[in-house]
C-alpha cells in the first residue's frame, strides 16, 4: 500500500432495517453509499438528523451490519469479516467515541480510558500517563479519576468518552458528535485534539452538529442526504 | 495460525425423539469470550453440557486443542481423562455455588483441592496460594478457614471462581454465573470476571439469559432458539442490530433502568 491510499474506502454501501416485530417492515437508511478517508483528513458526515449519518459509522465500526458494499479498512472489508477480524481491527486500526459512554459498573474513570491502549499492548505506565494528560487536558478532575463514572454529568462522561477514544494510536477514528454535550472550552480543548490527530496522519471520519467545531475540523464534507435520498427513491 | 482452543461441528443431541440442540458448530481461541444466550429450554444448557464431554451427542464433534498441541476429539476421550481435563485445564463456573464447590469444606480447602489434584503436595505454597486467591476475587484472607456455607451468595460465586482459576486453566465454562445474585453483587461479580479473562488470556464460553452480562462479558454471541443457533456474530452487532425475529425479540425485551 502506497501512502496515498485511503485508510477508509466505502464502495456502494446500502442498509436497511427489517422490523419482524412490525410485520417485516422495511427501513432504508441509506444506498449507494460510496467516500473515502486518507490519512491526515478529517471527512465529516453532513445532512440532517435521521439521514443515516450515525448508521454509517456504525457500519464501519462493525455494529450494525451491511445489507450491500464493501467498507475497507487496511486489507479488511468490515461488511464481510468474521468477528474476530473486526475485533483485531478495532484494538489495531480503528477507534471510536460513541455519542454516549457505556459505563461498566465498579471500573474506574482511570481504568475506563486506559483499556483501548493496554489492549494494543501499550505499557500500563506509559498509558497511565497518557491518561491523565487527556483527562488533565479536557478538564475532568482528578478527585474523579478513581471513580467510576456512571454518577458523573453528562458532559463528564462524554469527556471521559473522548479521552478513551484518543488514547490509542489508530489509523483510522470514528467521531460521533464528540463535542455535542461540552461547553465552549472543552469543545476547543477537543478541537485542538482532533487537529493534533490529524497532523499525525490518523483518518478521521465524525459527525458535528455543531457548525463552528464542523468548520474548524473538516477537510471535507460528505453529504449523507444524497445516499439516503437515493435508498427511499429506489425503496 | 495454531489451532481453535476448541472447535465443535456440526453437534446434534436428541433425547429420544426431543431435540436437544442440531447442528451447531463454532471455535474459540483463548482470550476470546463467547456468550451463548437464549430463553429457557433453546438448547444452552445441552450444548454447554455437551462441549464440557458430560453428554455424548447424538452427532457431530468437538475438537480440544490439548496442553502438548496434540487435537483430541472429545467424544472419544477416555472417562480419566475427561476428569483430568476438568482438574486442570477447564473450569466450570456452576449458577448453584454448591454445584462447585464443597460445601463442608473450609473455603481454604476448596481453592487447594484443585491444586493437589494437579500434584501440589506442600502445605505452606497451597496454604499461600489459597490466601492469594482470596485476595484476588476480594474475599477477606480473615475468612480461610470458614466453610462456604457461612459466606454470602457473591461470596460463595467469588470462591467458585477461585476454585476454578488457581490451576489456571485455558478454558472456562459458565452457565448462569450471576443468575440469582443481587444486582450490586452481580456488578462486582461481573467487574472481577473482566479483569481475570482478560489478566489470564482465557477462553470463556458463558450461558446466560442476561443480555446486559453478554454485553459486558463476551466478544461474540451465539442466539439459540428451539435447539439452533439462529444468530450469532460480534457481541455488539447483535445487540445492536440484530437481524433475526427472536433475537430482536429478545433485545426490545430488555428493561431499561
Amino acid at each position: 500500500m502506497t501512502p496515498i491510499d485511503p485508510i477508509l474506502r466505502v464502495e456502494d454501501v446500502a442498509k436497511s432495517f427489517t422490523m419482524h416485530l412490525r410485520g417485516g417492515l422495511s427501513i432504508p437508511v441509506v444506498d449507494h453509499v460510496a467516500f473515502e478517508v486518507r490519512a491526515g483528513e478529517c471527512v465529516v458526515l453532513g445532512g440532517p438528523s435521521g439521514a443515516g449519518k450515525s448508521s454509517i459509522l456504525k457500519m464501519v465500526w462493525g455494529n450494525y451490519g451491511v445489507d450491500r458494499g464493501r467498507i475497507v479498512v487496511g486489507d479488511v472489508d468490515v461488511a464481510t469479516a468474521e468477528p474476530r477480524e473486526v475485533l483485531a481491527l478495532r484494538r489495531s486500526t480503528m477507534g471510536y467515541v460513541s455519542q454516549f459512554l457505556r459505563v461498566v459498573p465498579r471500573v474506574a474513570t482511570l481504568d475506563v480510558v486506559m483499556e483501548p491502549a493496554l489492549a494494543q499492548g501499550l505499557d500500563p505506565a506509559e498509558a497511565r500517563a497518557r491518561a491523565e494528560a487527556l483527562l488533565t487536558r479536557l478538564n475532568v478532575p482528578e478527585r474523579l479519576w478513581s471513580l467510576p463514572p456512571a454518577t458523573f454529568s453528562g458532559g463528564e462522561q462524554q469527556r471521559v468518552n473522548i479521552a478513551r477514544g484518543l488514547i490509542a494510536d489508530v489509523r483510522l477514528l470514528l467521531l460521533d458528535e464528540p463535542t455535542a454535550s461540552l461547553d465552549a472550552a472543552n469543545r476547543a480543548a477537543v478541537v485542538e485534539l482532533i487537529e493534533a490527530k490529524k497532523a499525525a496522519g490518523t483518518a478521521l471520519l465524525g459527525i458535528f452538529h455543531d457548525g463552528d467545531v464542523r468548520d474548524r475540523v473538516a477537510t471535507r464534507i460528505v453529504d449523507v442526504g444524497g445516499f439516503a435520498t437515493a435508498g427511499r427513491a429506489a425503496a | 495460525m495454531t489451532a481453535p482452543l476448541l472447535e465443535a461441528s456440526g453437534l446434534t443431541k436428541w433425547y429420544g425423539d426431543r431435540l436437544g440442540c442440531r447442528d451447531v458448530g463454532f471455535d474459540i481461541r483463548e482470550g476470546e469470550v463467547l456468550a451463548i444466550v437464549g430463553e429457557s429450554g433453546s438448547g444452552k444448557s445441552t450444548l454447554l453440557s455437551l462441549l464440557s464431554g458430560q453428554l455424548t451427542p447424538t452427532s457431530g464433534s468437538v475438537a480440544y486443542r490439548m496442553r502438548d498441541g496434540s487435537i483430541r476429539d472429545l467424544v472419544s476421550l477416555g472417562e480419566a481423562e475427561r476428569r483430568h481435563l476438568f482438574r486442570t485445564d477447564w473450569g466450570f463456573v456452576h449458577q448453584d455455588a454448591a454445584k462447585g464447590l464443597r460445601m463442608g469444606v473450609s473455603a481454604g480447602g476448596n481453592v487447594g483441592e484443585r491444586l493437589m489434584a494437579v500434584g501440589a503436595r506442600h502445605y505452606g505454597d497451597i496454604r499461600a496460594k489459597a490466601e492469594d486467591w482470596l485476595e484476588r476475587v476480594e474475599i477477606d484472607v480473615g475468612r480461610i478457614d470458614e466453610k462456604p456455607t457461612a459466606y454470602s451468595g457473591g461470596m460463595r460465586q467469588r470462591l467458585q471462581i477461585a476454585r476454578n482459576l488457581v490451576t489456571a486453566p485455558r478454558l472456562v465454562f459458565m452457565d448462569e454465573p450471576t443468575g440469582g445474585l443481587d444486582v450490586s453483587v452481580q456488578a462486582r461479580l461481573l467487574d472481577l470476571l473482566r479483569r481475570l479473562v482478560a489478566d489470564m488470556g482465557l477462553a470463556v464460553i458463558v450461558v446466560t439469559h442476561d443480555l446486559a452480562v453478554a454485553r459486558l462479558l463476551s466478544d461474540r454471541i451465539m442466539v439459540m432458539r428451539q435447539g439452533r443457533v439462529i444468530e450469532a456474530g460480534l457481541t455488539d452487532r447483535v445487540l445492536d442490530d440484530p437481524r433475526e425475529a427472536y433475537t430482536q425479540l429478545l433485545v426490545s425485551s430488555i428493561l431499561q433502568p
